[in-house]
């Protein structure tokens, strides 16, 4: 008997299946994992509420509390009063309805998706939804993890499924050995510079490649969180012996024999063999340098090395018209060498790289320097068990005593809802994943970056890499290609 | 959302057309965090007008609205559906509806019912002639009666099938239950769960 060979996205899709769609009907498909927090639930339990439903499967949800929380003074109350009426909204939600929660001021609060693999609570080959974007960062263990809206909240938590359009599916082939200095962060800008951020749209992302393959699990958590940066919903890695090893002895992952048929389970997902992509793309590794975004969009990045574009340079007129819009909003000219950009702030944190690996890679190149004096440092934990593992370490100190400011978990300065937001005009080097107009604050103008990029920006004032460090840290220049093969 | 098949409410007379969703619910009232609790926001700024016809005593306890031309205008919010349903309406007609409010509210269970101009005037005439009367909305018949006037009205057929079952979109997929169910049973036990809660 011959089947026909599936991709990953494919066979997770055909697992959860509860019902197939017919007449061009959605397919019903179950959802192992929903994940919850405070500014998308509200109206959501309401419904519940209205309706006089239950969530159907409280062991399958678990709240935090994220985007609104402060990260000073965590044991005051909130000051702003729509951000604490939002928090006491889900605490009170949560009590009501039987649903795990961590609070402020919890070990385990923090960045939902930050949270959830550190529990173990995210596994590969299962369905992960939460109520925002930025969900696609569990598919690094090989889940399908997307984001939905309030409504579909509502959906999940009454009936833990929710009714799916089937979907195209796009390899990002990344081949190579990324030279020092160079990271995951500079691999997912390049892709989104390279597609469109749109490109994704209506596609399943799966990152592979023997440069994926040498990652680290945060490293593939940066990637295929910003898939949606790219327009697809989700992004996907094969799960391998370094996704094992991440989930082995974490709270929640399965212990004993159980682990033996989860790992045999999930030895059966990777793509097969001869399976068919609906579209590839091909990026080189070895040839990538640091990626700097210049623009408002994600996918208006560059090589660190290279200058600002020129708009005239753009045969679309779209483009061409955005680029030019950018410009002015950022208030650059073209021409100028992306390194000579100098900044207001630094921001290190987010669910793109608020992990300990991102703090440690940012330590480790600020170690034995000085913070520029005109540079704010906001340093922000992605939960309160990153920031508990960080002062373990002392990595707490080295940010300290090189000037910045270490603060407790949360979303922070990626979105500004909460008190830290940059002022209007002022300019930031972020490790986020939005360059959005005011984003960060109202006129506040943001530069995409990896951790170390940030970390060698708050040494010298300006865009800069750790090879522009002195002494210098081992990073070996090159020519600023994309790979065209 | 309850089955619709019919009731009586007090008839309320609104005699305007292009009532837009600013008019049903103004912007400021978007911020709260839940999706009810809105009646006070309905019509906000006609209700300090106490020649409204919702400050007048007989219509105060209303139920169905027979509105003018035009209902539901402007933005898409779903809040002009709630706050019309926390209020306590069950049935809004007019003779041309705003076609996402039109949807909005068959996703809530307030019925959006089409009736020509001419019954549209004779429903208020009737109205007028006995404050406080009550409407008798019958979704099998699709008609809306008052005394001995009745009148038929417009809903899609979906929409109305909906009603009549009491099916939301959650509702829907309810219907699945026992696949879903038998889909949880076949679930492999090492699949994590977050209750009871571990590393805590």
């Amino acid at each position: 008997m011959t089947t026909k060979p599936l991709t990953l996205a494919e066979k997770v899709w055909n697992d959860h299946l509860v019902v197939k769609g017919e007449n061009g009907s959605p397919d019903l498909l179950y959802i192992d994992l929903h994940l919850v927090h405070e500014v998308t639930s509200p109206q959501a339990f309401d419904g519940l509420r209205l309706a006089g439903r239950p969530v159907r499967r409280t062991d399958l949800t678990i709240a935090t509390e994220d985007h609104n929380t402060p990260t000073l003074d965590i044991d005051k109350p909130i000051a702003d009063v729509t951000s604490r009426t939002q928090i006491e909204a889900l605490r009170k939600n949560a009590a009501e309805f039987g649903v795990r929660i961590h609070s402020l001021g919890d070990a385990n609060q923090g960045i939902v998706h930050v949270v959830g693999p550190q529990l173990g609570l995210t596994q590969p080959g299962m369905t992960v939804v939460c109520g925002d974007s930025h969900t696609s960062t569990h598919g690094a263990f090989g889940s399908l993890a997307m984001g939905i809206g309030t409504s579909e909240v509502e959906h999940v938590m009454a009936t833990q499924t929710l009714p799916l359009k089937p979907f195209k599916t796009m390899a990002i082939n990344v081949e190579g050995t990324l030279r020092p200095g160079v990271t995951a962060k500079d691999i997912i800008l390049a892709v989104i510079a390279k597609i469109g951020t749109g490109g994704g749209q209506g596609y399943v992302l799966e990152y592979r490649g023997s440069a994926i393959r040498s990652l680290s699990m945060e490293g593939r958590m940066t990637i295929c969180n910003m898939s949606i940066e790219a327009g697809a919903r989700a992004g996907m890695v094969a799960p391998d012996e370094t996704t094992y090893a991440f989930l082995k002895g974490r709270p929640h992952a399965p212990e004993g024999s159980e682990w033996d048929e989860a790992v045999a389970y999930w030895n059966t997902l990777p793509t097969d063999e001869g399976a068919k992509f609906d579209a590839e793309v091909n990026i080189d590794a070895n040839t990538l340098d640091p990626f700097v975004t210049w623009g408002t969009n994600p996918g208006q990045g560059v090589s660190l090395l290279e200058n600002v574009p020129n708009p005239a340079d753009y045969a679309d007129a779209n483009e061409r018209e955005a680029a030019e819009n950018a410009l002015k909003y950022m208030d650059l000219k073209a021409g100028t060498p992306m390194k000579s950009i100098k900044v207001d702030t630094v921001f290190l944190g987010s669910c793109t790289n608020g992990r300990i690996e991102d703090l440690r890679a940012a330590a480790s190149v600020i170690q034995g320097h000085t913070k520029h004096p005109d540079i704010t440092m906001l340093v922000v934990p992605g939960s309160a068990k990153v920031r508990l593992q960080a002062e373990a370490e002392g990595l707490d100190q080295i940010f300290k005593d090189f000037g910045a400011e270490w603060r407790f978990a949360g979303c922070s300065m990626c979105l500004g809802m909460n008190p830290d937001q940059l002022g209007v005009g002022e300019r930031s080097a972020s490790t986020s994943n939005r360059n959005f107009e005011g984003r960060q604050g109202k006129g506040s103008r943001t530069h995409l970056v990896s951790p170390v990029v940030a970390a060698a920006t708050a040494v010298r004032g300006t865009l800069s890499s750790p090879s522009d460090l002195e002494p210098a840290f081992p990073l070996t220049t090159g020519i600023a290609t994309l790979g065209e093969n | 959302m309850e089955k619709i098949t019919t009731f009586t409410g007090v008839a309320v007379p609104l005699k305007r057309s292009n009532v837009d969703t600013d008019q049903i619910i103004p912007a400021v009232y978007l911020k709260r965090i839940t999706k009810t609790g809105f009646d006070d926001a309905l019509f906000a700024a006609w209700r300090g007008d106490s020649d409204f016809v919702l400050n007048q005593e007989p219509y105060k306890t209303g139920e169905v609205l027979i509105a003018g031309a035009d209902f539901g205008t402007g933005s898409s919010r779903e809040h002009a559906v709630w706050a019309l349903r926390d209020y306590g309406f069950k049935a809004v007609f007019s003779s041309k509806f705003a076609d996402i409010f039109r949807g909005n509210a068959g996703k809530q269970g307030l019925i959006a019912g089409v009736i020509t101009d001419e019954d549209t005037e004779a429903l208020w005439a009737a109205i007028e002639a006995n404050p406080g009367v009550g409407a008798t909305v019958n979704l099998l018949d699709q008609t809306v009666s008052i005394g001995s006037l009745s009148v038929p009205f417009q809903i899609d057929e979906y929409t109305r099938w909906r009603l009549l079952e009491g099916l939301d979109d959650i509702g829907l997929t309810l219907q699945n239950e026992q696949a879903i169910t038998e889909f949880e049973a076949k679930r492999p036990s090492w699949k994590p769960k977050t209750l009871p809660a571990k590393g805590v």
